[in-house]
């Protein structure tokens, strides 16, 4: 978070900010929402296309219907009310990378209205609750490049036709940081439901911000201004600081704000004012004659409902409910519906969740981190992780080996047992040859020897270390002990 | 139809008429695009295939705003002057999978607005029968070119009148089918809602055959109705027995030429002598039709030619950046009638003008259409009416683009309530034909050319004289 200078702070400590997001997210569907064109991202420029996404004459638009799927499901996962019937209807402005010179999009009928998440807790325990206004179906459109070729733009038009839901919020955040919380809520849940690759790197998740400024107590709205240009979470964050102190400091020097269109400068972090031509349009919406008014029939939704995944927060109430794990420990293996997935299998093989939690926070975390894989393609399949686990359990293998046994199955796949046989790391428990080294490490150290044998139980720790590196540590540690317990008189 | 000549022969046979009629620029004007070498080889290929397709080796032209492969697809407009489209309308699909052989693209009112085909970038129609005047529009050159003989079916396209009106001035046939029945896919749009390909032909059987063919549900237009297409030329020989005709008397004003209403009764008097009940009818909200019209239209339509930006293809005229090249661009590839119509319906679309044009007008729009399912609901099969207030006028006789609309005041009710309709030569006043309409309820165009067939028949010879 941006720390904000001394007079600053105190220019904004009398006001409250209020903030509502539009978000628009791209679906995970094969093809267009209104053709057959392939939506993958990074192919070379306008290799995507076809007479419908160029809008060639004479083409007309086919309704995805992967699309509404996903959108349906987005929308019963954010708690909204999914309508039967909703109304495709045309935005229309001229821009070059908008082929039909109109967006089909939807506008007084949405798909979707009166959702609600929560996104975390305030001081006294009450739920922080973000109200959904709407959610609606529309197309994307192509891409203007403007610095790559000497004085002109050149389009890119694989992404014209890209389907996306627009996911608009009640003005419920009073600060950015609120912001960023529904933010990652919001994502959290899409990925969960797989309806989206939620990059905002990539350009799958584009955050539109309504801000206004507010003195503390007072009910009614401010004039807000729009801030466009956000390409990160902390953007975000950052954007919503810069603009609430700019309005708060016309506020404080009497002046009115206006309503418009701000951008956000990352490299410079700072807001300006958006040229005029990049705002207030009249849209001239109106129904879209191309495409029949969309009815969904209420079994289908009930379907769609029925088949939603388990959501990130019940699934951590029930972690914390079932295995009884620490709220920090939760939120990690939660994080998303994969990883939280693999936690869960390892957890139910192995039986005891604590330890399967601090090994897939731990080691699993680590390797995915350093190798940047995800956890479906990682090699240490949960099951030969839970295998791993039950023999340090029982003693077949010790923590230490555990650890060298787990860094080979991360780049082999092989399963623990065999890892383990093949580098000698099963823990040695027969007496006479742990006695061996008991007595081989004594011989070949005297004096520590000496002082232990006379009573310095501190050198029990250094002894038993020299035992284990003598026997590569494959010797069973506690066994190690009490034979040097015994010597020990 | 049944051919007894070759593909190629019937081709050729095509092409000496374009010749002998002067198609081109040159004389009637109606042909702007055609590639002999082409057409005649198609015709070719399908005789040693033996293609055994109902339209097997016929020739047929259509209007430049449907999509054809190979020929250009300019909707009669600089904007697209030169413009040839990567892929093929279903309507062209269908009727070259039936054997058909596309021979030439015809002129028409630019981007299909207009009454005259004089507001064609390359110029206007004459029509065959007197070619000093207009043939009318938009679907002008199709019509000219089944008046001319130079094909027995074309491909048109209404929107408000624009195949039945010039099917009225120049004595031909011209069918508008329900809105749904025949697949938009690669008809360039002008207004989305009301747009529909239709059909012009020498009788009612050409035309009766092509929309055989080219109808029926397409995955390409989800507008497109999943209806089953029946035999429509099984409706020939039906008698007339039992069919109600409806005489609505909002379309028999008393301001009609007399002559017109003469051969309207004329005409009605056939169906009547053929088992057939007249019965006078009213539809009240007809004289709404050409308001609402003229603002649903240009309203669908300015969001439609949107696309015609010189970004992708067409013409482009650089000006002083983006703002510049559209301007330069669409001022220069537009003519004035669709400049005006975009210009009014982007006004009409405007905030705080939604309501009180577009949306009023829709609500309107209902209502014209519950006429309809009234008058349809109570007994009556059909209705029949003059097809224009009058034959076809000289060029530049409607200066005034008010006057102009007009003309389409019996014609554009049926797109307005997406009923079928087909015009029907009756009869001449000062040797210009005039046309009847048949207009039936949904999807029913087996009735409609039922009485069309009928009055064919009764009429004879007398319904070119």
């Amino acid at each position: 978070m941006t720390t904000l200078s001394t007079p600053a702070r105190a220019v904004t400590e009398r006001y409250e900010m209020v903030v509502g997001l539009e978000v628009h997210v791209q679906l995970r569907t094969r093809t267009k929402a209104f053709c057959c064109c392939d939506t993958a991202f990074g192919a070379p420029p306008n290799t995507n296309t076809c007479p419908i996404c160029l809008a060639l004459p004479g083409t007309l638009p086919l309704l995805n219907a992967e699309a509404v799927r996903l959108a349906v499901r987005a929308a019963l996962a954010l708690g909204c009310t999914v309508h039967e019937t909703s109304i495709f209807a045309r935005k229309n402005y001229f821009y070059p990378d908008l082929p039909k010179g109109y967006q089909i999009s939807q506008y007084d009928r949405p798909l979707a209205t009166g959702g609600r998440i929560a996104i975390g807790k305030n001081a006294d325990g009450t739920p922080i609750t973000i109200g959904i206004t709407r959610l609606h179906m529309e197309e994307d459109a192509g891409k203007s490049i403007h610095d790559r070729y000497g004085g002109a733009t050149a389009i890119d038009l694989n992404r014209a036709g890209v389907p996306l839901i627009e996911i608009v919020s009640e003005p419920d955040m009073r600060s950015a940081r609120e912001a960023v919380a529904y933010l990652k809520v919001l994502k959290q849940i899409l990925e969960y439901i797989d309806v989206s690759d939620v990059n905002m790197e990539e350009g799958s998740l584009r955050v539109d911000a309504n801000i206004s400024a507010r003195l503390r107590g007072e009910t009614r709205l401010g004039t807000k201004t729009e801030v466009k240009n956000m390409n990160s979470f902390s953007g975000v964050e950052r954007a919503l600081e810069a603009e609430f102190v700019r309005q708060c400091t016309l506020l404080e020097r009497g002046e009115k704000i206006h309503q418009q269109t701000m951008l956000w400068d990352g490299a410079r972090g700072e807001v300006r004012p958006a040229r005029s031509k990049e705002e207030s349009h009249d849209y001239r919406y109106f129904p879209e004659p191309d495409l029949p008014p969309l009815r969904l029939d209420r079994a289908w939704i009930e379907q769609i409902r029925a088949e939603l995944p388990e959501l990130p927060q019940a699934r951590q109430a029930r972690f914390a409910e079932s295995y009884a794990l620490p709220a920090g420990d939760i939120e990690v293996l939660t994080a998303n519906a994969k990883l939280a997935d693999y936690f869960e299998s390892v957890a139910r093989q192995h039986g005891d969740a604590k330890s399967a939690a601090n090994w897939v926070m731990g080691e699993v975390l680590a390797a995915l981190n350093a190798t940047g894989q995800s956890v479906e393609h990682f090699a240490v399949r949960p099951a030969d992780l839970a295998k791993l686990l039950d023999l340090v359990r029982d003693g077949v293998v010790s923590h230490s080996a555990a650890k060298q046994i787990f860094a080979h199955m991360a780049e082999t796949g092989d399963p623990p047992q065999q890892i383990a046989e093949r580098e000698g790391l099963i823990q040695v428990r027969d007496a006479d040859e742990l006695a061996r080294w008991v007595d081989e490490v004594l011989a070949e150290n005297p004096t520590e020897a000496a002082r232990f044998k006379n009573g310095e139980k501190k050198l029990l720790g250094v002894l038993v270390g020299l035992v284990m590196k003598k026997s590569k540590g494959r010797a069973d540690p506690r066994r190690v002990n009490q034979l040097l317990s015994e010597r020990g008189g | 139809m049944t051919t007894t000549t070759s593909a190629a022969e019937a081709v050729a046979a095509s092409l000496r008429r374009m010749d002998e009629v002067k198609a081109g620029a040159d004389g009637l004007n109606c042909i702007l695009w055609s590639d002999r070498e082409h057409a005649l080889a198609e015709a070719r290929a399908i005789d040693e295939s033996r293609a055994q397709g109902p339209l097997a080796g016929v020739p047929f032209v259509a209007k430049d705003n449907i999509a054809t492969l190979h020929l250009p697809t300019t909707c009669g407009s600089r904007i697209l002057e030169g413009y040839v489209s990567p892929y093929q309308a279903t309507v062209i699909r269908r009727l070259r999978e039936a054997g058909a052989v596309l021979v030439a693209k015809t002129n028409c009112d630019e981007f299909a607005m207009g009454s005259s085909n004089e507001h064609s970038a390359y110029g206007p129609v004459r029509n065959p029968i007197c070619p000093t005047r207009v043939p009318g529009g938009s679907s002008g050159g199709s019509a000219a070119a089944v008046a001319a003989g130079i094909v027995r079916i074309a491909l048109g396209s209404e929107t408000g009148g624009s195949v039945r009106q010039p099917a009225a001035f120049c004595g031909v046939v011209g069918v508008k089918p329900t809105y749904g029945r025949v697949s938009r896919y690669g008809l360039v749009a002008f207004a989305s809602s009301l747009d529909q390909v239709g059909v012009f032909g020498a009788t009612v059987d050409d035309a009766a055959l092509a929309m055989e063919v080219i109808a029926g549900r397409d995955p390409l237009d989800s507008t497109s109705a999943d209806v089953p297409v029946p035999r429509y030329r099984a409706a020939a020989d039906r008698p007339l027995e039992g069919l109600v005709i409806g005489r609505p008397k909002e379309y028999f004003p008393p301001s009609l030429d007399p002559r017109i209403a003469a051969l309207c009764d004329r005409a009605l008097d056939a169906l009547r002598a053929q088992g057939a009940t007249v019965r006078d009818v009213s539809l009240p909200h007809t004289d709404l039709a050409i308001p609402v019209y003229y603002i649903v239209a240009p309203a669908e339509a300015s969001s439609n030619l949107a696309r015609f930006d010189g970004v992708r293809y067409g013409l482009r005229v650089t000006g002083d950046g983006l703002r510049g090249m559209y301007e330069a661009t669409r001022s220069r590839g537009f003519g004035p009638e669709v400049t005006r119509r975009i210009l009014l319906g982007t006004y009409v679309l405007s905030a705080g003008y939604y309501d009180a044009y577009y949306k009023k007008a829709q609500e309107v729009r209902t209502l014209i259409a519950q006429d309809f399912r009234t008058v349809f609901g109570n007994g009556v099969h059909a209705l029949f009416t003059p097809t224009t207030p009058t034959p076809a006028f000289e060029f530049g006789a409607k200066a005034d683009p008010y006057e102009m609309y007009l003309n389409d005041i019996f014609t554009a009710t049926a797109n307005l309530a997406g009923v079928p309709g087909i015009s029907v030569p009756v009869g001449r006043v000062d040797g210009l034909p005039i046309g009847g309409q048949i207009l039936a309820g949904h999807f029913e165009e087996m009735t409609m050319f039922q009485i069309a067939y009928a009055l064919e028949r009764a009429l004879g010879a007398e319904a070119h004289r």
